[in-house]
C-alpha cells in the first residue's frame, strides 16, 4: 500500500522535475519581454539532438555536450537578432505569434538535418535507480530536481545580484525609462534569450536520458513546460518549480489512482481552478497595473 | 525573354507532337509503375526505406532485361503522408501517367484515401499499409502486404497460452496504432479464452508510466504483460518495466520490431518478446528455413547499395514489387483485369513478411503465423523456436 503511494509519488517526481526545468526557460525571456517563447521547447530539443548529433561525429560526450549548448546558446541570440528584433515594435502578441513561428522553423531544419529517428543518451550516474520503501526512483530524476534547484538559486542571485540582471528586469518594467537610463534594450533582450536558450538546452540535455530526444521533442515539453510555468505564476523561479513538481504529482496520482484515461484531465481541471482563485499563478507577482 | 519564352513553347508543342505521333514505339514502351508513398513527413520512417526498395528492384530488373520484354519505369510521388495529397497523386497517376500497376499507400490513412479513386479506374492496387479495413471486406483492385495488428495480437497470445499465461495485464498508448492494437488485443484475447486482468493506456508522448506499470504489477494473478504500441513509447514502457524490477514475462507489439527500438530500450529490452517478421533475425535465421534464401538476399541487396540496416517496411514494398512482377508475368501483359486475375490466384510465394496464398476471399494472404516471436537476448533478437 505505501511502496505503491512512493512509486506514485517518485513517477510524479520524475515527470515534475523535468516540467519544472523546461518552466525555468521561460521565465527569463517573459521576465525580460513580457514574451512566452513557445520557442522554448525547440532549446531543449537542440539540447538532446544537438549533443546526439555531435557524438555522432565522433566527439566524446562532455565536448558534445558543451557544443550542443553553444550551438542553441547562438540559436537563441539569432532568434531574436532575425525574428524579434526587426518586430521591436509589435505588440506582445505579435512577438508571441513570431515564436511560435520560429518553433516551427527550427523543427523542420531539425527534422531536415538530423532526421526523424529517437534517440537515447546515458545516464549520468552508473546506478539507474534507488529502491526506497518498496519503490524505486531514477537517479537521474536526483539529478534534474539538483540541476533545477541550483537554477532557481542561480536566477534568484542574477535577477537581485547582477547588473545585467537588473537590466533585464529593468527592460521588463519601463523599456522607454530603461533606455533613459543607458541601458541598450535590445542587446539585454537578445542577452536574454541567449541564456534562456542556454538554460533550455542544457534542461534537454539532462532530461534525455529519461525522456529520449527527437526533432519534435519540443511540442510536448515545451507544452507541460509552459502549462508548469503558469500554474507557478511566470516570471517567477520559484513557482516554476513547484508548478512543474504539481503537475508532474498530479498526473501520476491520477494515473495510479483514478485511471490512465483521465492522466491529462485532471491536471487541466487543476490548472483551470488555480488560474480562476489565482489568475497570476500560486507565486506570480501581484502588482496593480498602473493606469 | 520573350524570344526564349517563345522558344519555350514551340518546343513545348513540338515534344507534344512527338509524343502523340508515336504510336509505332507502342510494344517496346515501357511498363509504368505507379507510387505514393510518404517518403517525408511523420511516416517517413516508412515511406523511405519502402521507395528505395521499389528503385532498387526496378533498377536491377531493367537491368537484366526488363519485365516482358519491355523497360519498367517508376512513377512515384511523395504523399508525405497526407491523406488528401494521396488522393490527388493518385488521380495523377492514373489519369496522366496512365500508370499499369500501383504500389504504395504508405499509411492507411493515404491508401484509404486513394481506394475509392483506383477502384473506380480498375487497375490493380498493392498497398503496403496494415490497417485490416484495407483488405476486409475485399476490395476487387486492392491487394496489401502487412499483416494486420489482429494477427500480431493472435500470434502474441497463442505464444502466451503456449507457455501457460492465461492472465495478462495489458498497456496501450492511446494513438491510432496502440488503440487499434487494445481493441483488437481485447477481441482475440476473448476468442482465445485468455483473460485481460488489467488495462491501462498512456499518451504516445509521456516520459514516465511507472504508475500504470504499478498498477498492473499490483492486480492479482497477473501473468505476463502486453504492451502494444509504437514509436518511443515502448521503449520508455521497456525502461520503466526494468526499473520497477517486474519479473512476469514482458511482450511488445510488431510496431516496434525494428533494431532501433533495441538502441533506444538498451538493456531493458533483454527478455522480452514480440512478433515480427523474419527480416528481422536475417543474419542467425537457420538454412533450413523456406524463407533464409529470400531474406539474406533482399537484406545484402539493401544494405550494399543503402548502406543503413533494412526494415519490414522495406520488406512490404519488396513483396509488393515481386508479386507485381510475377502476376504480370503469368499474365503476359499488363492488361489490368489481367493482372488481377493473376495476383489473385499467387499461391505459396515465399517473400521477406511471409507464405503469401492470395485468393478470391483473401487480398492479404498471410496467416498469423507469418509473424515469427523473437526474443531479445544480450541487445540481439533471436528467433524462439
Amino acid at each position: 500500500m505505501f511502496s505503491e503511494f512512493f512509486q506514485f509519488t517518485f513517477s510524479g517526481i520524475t515527470l515534475g522535475a523535468i516540467y519544472a526545468l523546461v518552466a525555468l526557460g521561460f521565465t527569463l525571456i517573459y521576465n525580460a519581454s513580457h514574451v512566452i517563447n513557445f520557442a522554448q521547447g525547440e532549446f531543449l530539443m537542440i539540447g538532446g539532438m544537438g549533443t546526439v548529433v555531435l557524438v555522432g561525429t565522433g566527439l566524446p560526450l562532455p565536448a558534445a555536450m558543451v557544443g550542443a549548448l553553444v550551438l542553441a546558446t547562438v540559436a537563441g541570440i539569432l532568434l531574436h537578432r532575425l525574428a524579434i528584433a526587426p518586430a521591436r515594435d509589435a505588440d506582445v502578441v505579435t512577438l508571441i505569434i513570431i515564436t511560435i513561428g520560429a518553433s516551427i522553423f527550427l523543427r523542420g531544419l531539425a527534422q531536415f538535418f538530423w532526421g526523424k529517428e529517437y534517440h537515447a543518451l546515458p545516464r549520468f550516474s552508473a546506478t539507474e535507480s534507488l529502491s526506497i520503501g518498496g519503490a524505486t526512483l531514477l537517479t537521474q530524476s536526483l539529478w534534474i530536481l539538483g540541476i533545477a534547484v541550483v537554477l532557481v538559486v542561480a536566477l534568484a542571485m542574477f535577477f537581485s545580484r547582477s547588473k545585467l540582471g537588473k537590466a533585464i528586469l529593468a527592460t521588463s518594467m519601463n523599456k522607454d525609462a530603461a533606455r533613459l537610463a543607458g541601458i541598450k534594450t535590445q542587446v539585454i533582450l537578445g542577452v536574454a534569450f541567449g541564456i534562456s536558450a542556454l538554460l533550455g538546452a542544457a534542461a534537454g540535455l539532462i532530461v534525455t536520458p529519461i525522456t529520449f530526444t527527437a526533432y519534435d521533442v519540443g511540442i510536448m515539453l515545451g507544452l507541460k513546460g509552459f502549462v508548469a510555468a503558469a500554474i507557478g505564476g511566470l516570471g517567477s523561479s520559484t513557482g516554476a518549480v513547484v508548478g512543474g513538481l504539481l503537475l508532474g504529482l498530479s498526473e501520476a496520482y491520477t494515473a495510479g489512482y483514478i485511471s490512465s484515461d483521465y492522466k491529462d484531465a485532471v491536471p487541466f481541471v487543476i490548472i483551470l481552478a488555480i488560474l480562476f482563485f489565482l489568475p497570476n499563478g500560486l507565486f506570480g507577482s501581484r502588482a496593480a497595473e498602473r493606469v | 525573354m520573350k524570344t526564349m519564352l517563345k522558344n519555350l513553347a514551340v518546343g513545348a508543342v513540338a515534344a507534344l507532337g512527338l509524343a502523340s505521333l508515336s504510336p509505332v514505339a507502342k510494344a517496346e514502351d515501357p511498363i509504368r509503375i505507379g507510387s505514393f508513398l510518404s517518403v517525408t513527413g511523420p511516416a517517413a520512417f516508412l515511406g523511405d526505406p519502402e521507395l528505395k526498395t521499389l528503385e532498387l528492384y526496378v533498377h536491377q530488373l531493367n537491368e537484366n532485361g526488363g519485365l516482358l520484354g519491355r523497360e519498367v519505369q517508376l512513377v512515384h510521388y511523395d504523399d508525405s503522408g497526407d491523406a488528401s495529397k494521396a488522393r490527388t497523386f493518385v488521380t495523377r497517376l492514373l489519369r496522366q501517367d496512365k500508370v499499369d500497376l500501383i504500389i504504395g499507400g504508405s499509411t492507411t490513412g493515404a491508401t484509404m484515401a486513394a481506394v475509392p479513386v483506383i477502384e473506380q479506374a480498375r487497375v490493380p492496387f498493392i498497398s503496403l499499409a496494415g490497417a485490416e479495413t484495407i483488405s476486409t471486406p475485399v476490395k476487387k483492385w486492392v491487394f496489401k502486404m502487412p499483416q494486420s495488428d489482429r494477427q500480431a495480437a493472435r500470434r502474441v497470445l497463442t505464444d502466451m497460452r503456449e507457455r501457460g499465461l492465461t492472465r495478462i495485464g495489458l498497456i496501450s498508448g492511446t494513438g491510432g496504432f496502440g488503440a487499434s492494437g487494445r481493441n483488437v488485443t481485447l477481441e482475440e484475447a476473448k476468442a482465445m479464452g485468455i483473460e485481460v486482468v488489467a488495462d491501462e493506456t498512456y499518451n504516445p508522448k509521456d516520459t514516465d508510466v511507472t504508475a500504470q506499470l504499478t498498477r498492473i504489477r499490483n492486480t492479482d494473478g497477473v501473468q505476463a504483460v502486453l504492451n502494444f504500441d509504437f514509436g518511443q513509447g515502448p521503449a520508455i514502457v521497456t525502461k520503466n518495466y526494468k526499473q520497477l524490477g517486474i519479473e512476469l514475462p514482458f511482450y511488445q507489439s510488431h510496431g516496434v520490431a525494428s533494431d532501433s527500438f533495441l538502441k533506444l530500450a538498451g538493456d531493458a529490452a533483454n527478455g522480452l518478446r514480440l512478433p515480427a517478421t523474419a527480416l528481422l533475425v536475417a543474419d542467425t535465421i537457420p538454412d533450413s528455413d523456406p524463407q533464409h534464401g529470400v531474406v539474406t538476399g533482399y537484406k545484402k541487396a539493401y544494405e550494399d547499395r543503402y548502406n543503413s540496416s533494412v526494415s519490414t517496411f522495406g520488406g512490404y514494398a519488396y513483396d509488393g514489387f515481386q508479386l507485381a512482377v510475377q502476376a504480370i508475368k503469368q499474365a503476359g501483359s499488363t492488361d489490368p483485369a489481367k493482372v488481377r486475375d493473376a495476383l489473385e490466384s499467387i499461391q505459396g510465394y515465399v517473400g521477406v513478411t511471409g507464405t503469401y496464398n492470395l485468393s478470391a476471399k483473401d487480398h492479404m494472404g498471410l496467416s498469423y503465423d507469418s509473424f515469427r516471436i523473437l526474443e531479445v537476448k544480450d541487445g540481439h533478437w533471436t528467433l524462439v523456436e
